[in-house]
């Protein structure tokens, strides 16, 4: 464990390298054009590779490729070249690619304000792309989260062969602040599960019981097919509803089933409270001294800061909402995980106090959409 | 006391500074070509007006305003996304003089194509009371050469009638200087860096009017602000032929080049009399022809200078010019040599 001085891009950088990172493709985008400069220099140093391509189509159809080839591969851009990659990330679903995709969020939509910052595109993160899919979305709130979301990025799609998205901010992504970084063995880094099986045993969708199928990558000296139409467990394409129903499913599932490593959220000051206020990423940063301080004026505030956006572990946040009498949720949009809070803890104890500011939002002004609730 | 009053062409006061921009239905004025300084000054007005936030030194916005002197009616102008459109939109004002339309990074010559194809429409029902609206498009490397091929290369084969003004800074200067396929070898960018390992972007720079060349589009040609009256015919020629126009501008970036504000000009001048960016045009009759300074070294030889002479102003070759980077300039010259013997071969005006 080392103490250091990052921004929220190097320490995504840096974890990504501790994690494995050996290519990392890119496209310039304000916010996100700073990590990849900063992995053009260092990544070759460990022997890895920073290549810029020539459009974010480009980009994550080469990381899903350098995944194939048996390389850890991460992508990172913003929401015009996160809208590119769409059918990318689709891609990377449907042939169960481990790959990491960074979305630093700028103020949409379209070219938007590209150096400030909202949280509009947290739809967007989950559901990019066309086909009935989930995929992990983590959002940090700090350099220091975003170090360790991004370590947990790498090992969730490694484990459970997916796309994950990190999805940061304008702000957090150029904010410099103290975090402790790790040391090679000091943090458990999850590697693809390889076959065990003689290769002419070998099916490339044969799941077991944790319904994540061993990978064989290009020259392990397996039969590698990577196939982006409905597939069976050889990886053929077959239009049928059996085969169609079987792979959804599980797509669906081994993500579901590991929703206890998927999901994270951080509480504090739940026991007692009345009024809890729910937060993430960069808003959360100022929604946490407004319930502290709401707290030390003697109202019954908790705070619950959401670490995974997508999916939700709705059975874990519903028991940790389920004694406060008013949810007030905080984010920078017009409304998004308020309505999954609404869903899961109820509408009539959920209260939305939408902050739309491409500024990092002051105190009074998270106080004063809050106050309205209390 | 001298008192210096500055004359009110060719806009009165109290109009508005896009007034000469302004054409009646109906009106059949073609705007004349003048290379007459005075006379430039007096009758026109270029369609960037004053007050965009482009940075100090750069050549961009010069491109535009030569362009606009070059245009000969109503226009409608298209930019991709890049510096050129980030700062001269910003809210509440807007520098454009002529109707204008961004779009996204990586289309501006399908943006292009849909305008064009709409006023064509327009124009066979008698619904556009001019008789001709010009749709010009600026676009930077990264969404000409890069990302925005795509769109390019299809507006090309389907043969929309539209000028795409290509300006060149040879990186993305927008997001902070990452290199591109315009980057030129060897040049230091954020994600080429220049160490001990590695001088530069390692790549050569991708032949992108070649490429217009290979699409046999009506007009193809090369430029750089330097030579502004060359620069001037071509936009007209690229707008009054009937099809696509493809001109490739050279346009130096004082903060991604790192050269000083005052040398804008002379960069690009010196890329020119260094033969590293020669001037030509390209139409499927008459093939390539020289134009201007590039004619004038192809009859005498003697007026190309070393491409040492173009590194030494720019601080992205800075390493080449250490001692023993000497064999990186040779291999550039090399590369120049070989480029402009070719083109010299190729153009039908050169003296053999």
């Amino acid at each position: 464990m080392k103490r250091e001085f990052l921004s929220g891009n190097r320490a995504v950088a840096e974890a990504a390298l501790l994690s494995g990172l050996r290519f990392y493709a890119g496209y310039p985008i304000t916010p996100a054009s700073d990590l990849m400069e900063y992995l053009a220099e260092r990544l070759p140093k460990v022997g890895g590779i920073a290549v810029q391509f020539e459009d974010e189509i480009a980009s994550i159809n080469a990381a899903i490729g350098a995944s194939w080839a048996g390389a850890k591969a991460m992508t990172a851009t913003s929401g015009p070249g996160f809208s590119l990659m769409a059918e990318g990330i689709s891609l990377a679903v449907a042939t169960e690619t481990p790959l990491v995709v960074v979305d630093i969020m700028r103020a949409g939509p379209s070219t938007g304000i590209p150096t400030k910052t909202t949280q509009s595109d947290v739809y967007q993160a989950r559901w990019l792309a066309h086909g009935d899919y989930i995929l992990p979305v983590f959002a940090p709130w700090s350099a220091q989260d975003s170090y360790d979301l991004t370590i947990k990025a790498f090992n969730v799609s490694e484990k459970l062969r997916t796309p994950v998205i990190l999805l940061s901010d304008a702000v957090i992504a150029h904010m410099w602040e103290t975090l402790y970084t790790r040391e090679p063995g000091e943090v458990e880094i999850v590697s693809r599960k390889k076959p065990v099986e003689p290769p002419e045993e070998y099916k490339p969708y044969k799941a077991g019981e944790d319904l994540v199928p061993p990978m064989a990558v290009f020259g392990e000296g397996y039969k590698v097919i990577v196939e982006s139409l409905v597939h069976d467990e050889a990886g053929y394409y077959r239009q049928d509803t059996r085969t169609y129903r079987e792979m959804v499913t599980r797509l669906r599932e081994k993500i579901m089933r590991n929703i206890g490593v998927v999901y994270e959220h951080e509480e504090y000051w739940l026991e007692d409270a009345k009024i809890i206020i729910v937060s993430y990423g960069s808003t959360a940063r100022m929604a946490y001294p407004v319930a502290k301080s709401l707290l030390s004026r003697g109202l019954r505030v908790g705070f619950l800061r959401l670490k995974t956006l997508w999916p939700l572990d709705e059975g874990k946040l519903s028991s940790a909402l389920s004694k406060a009498d008013k949810i007030i949720v905080v984010e920078n949009n017009t409304g998004r995980i308020y309505y999954d809070i609404a869903r899961i803890a109820g509408r009539d104890r959920a209260r939305f106090s939408p902050i739309l500011t491409v500024d990092p939002p002051g105190f009074n002004e998270v106080l004063e959409a809050v106050s309205r609730w209390l | 006391m001298v008192v210096k009053t500055l004359p009110e062409f060719p806009v009165k006061k109290g109009e508005p500074a896009y007034k000469l921009w302004i054409f009646e239905p109906g009106e059949k004025k073609e705007m004349p070509l003048v290379f007459n300084l005075r006379q430039l000054a007096e009758t026109r007005r270029p369609a960037l007006l004053p007050g965009h936030r482009l940075c100090a030194g750069c050549a961009a916005p010069i491109v535009v305003k030569l362009a606009s002197f070059a245009f000969r009616g109503p226009t409608i102008v298209v930019t991709a996304t890049g510096c050129l459109e980030v700062s001269s939109t910003i809210f509440p004002y807007t520098s454009w003089a002529v109707p204008w339309i961004h779009n996204a990074f990586e289309n501006a010559a399908a943006t292009a194509s849909g305008v064009e194809a709409a006023l064509k429409a327009l124009k066979k029902t008698g619904r556009l009371p001019y008789d001709h609206v010009d749709v010009v498009v600026f676009a930077g490397d990264g969404g000409t050469f890069d990302i925005g091929l795509q769109s390019l290369s299809g507006a090309a084969e389907r043969g929309h009638d539209f000028l795409y003004i290509l300006y060149d800074n040879e990186a993305y200067m927008n997001t902070g200087i990452q290199r591109s396929a315009g980057t030129p070898k060897y040049a230091w960018t954020t994600t080429s860096p220049v160490g001990s390992v590695l001088p530069g972007k390692m790549e050569n720079k991708k032949p992108i009017a070649e490429i217009m060349v290979a699409h046999r589009i009506p007009y193809v040609a090369t430029a750089t602000p330097a030579h502004w009256m060359d620069f001037m015919k071509k936009v007209r020629k690229g707008i009054e032929v009937e099809g696509p126009a493809f001109i490739h501008t050279l346009s130096s970036c004082d903060r991604g080049w790192r050269h000083d504000t005052a040398l804008t000009l002379e960069v690009t001048r010196r890329a020119v009399d260094t033969c590293y960016f020669p001037l030509w045009e390209w139409t499927p009759q008459s093939g390539y022809m020289l134009t201007d300074r590039s004619l004038a070294i192809a009859r005498n030889p003697k007026l190309k200078q070393p491409i040492e002479k173009y590194l030494e102003l720019q601080g992205r070759f800075r390493h080449l010019l250490k001692p023993e980077n000497k064999h990186l300039v040779k291999e550039l010259q090399e590369l120049v040599d070989a480029a402009w013997e070719e083109l010299l071969r190729k153009a039908s005006n050169a003296p053999r």
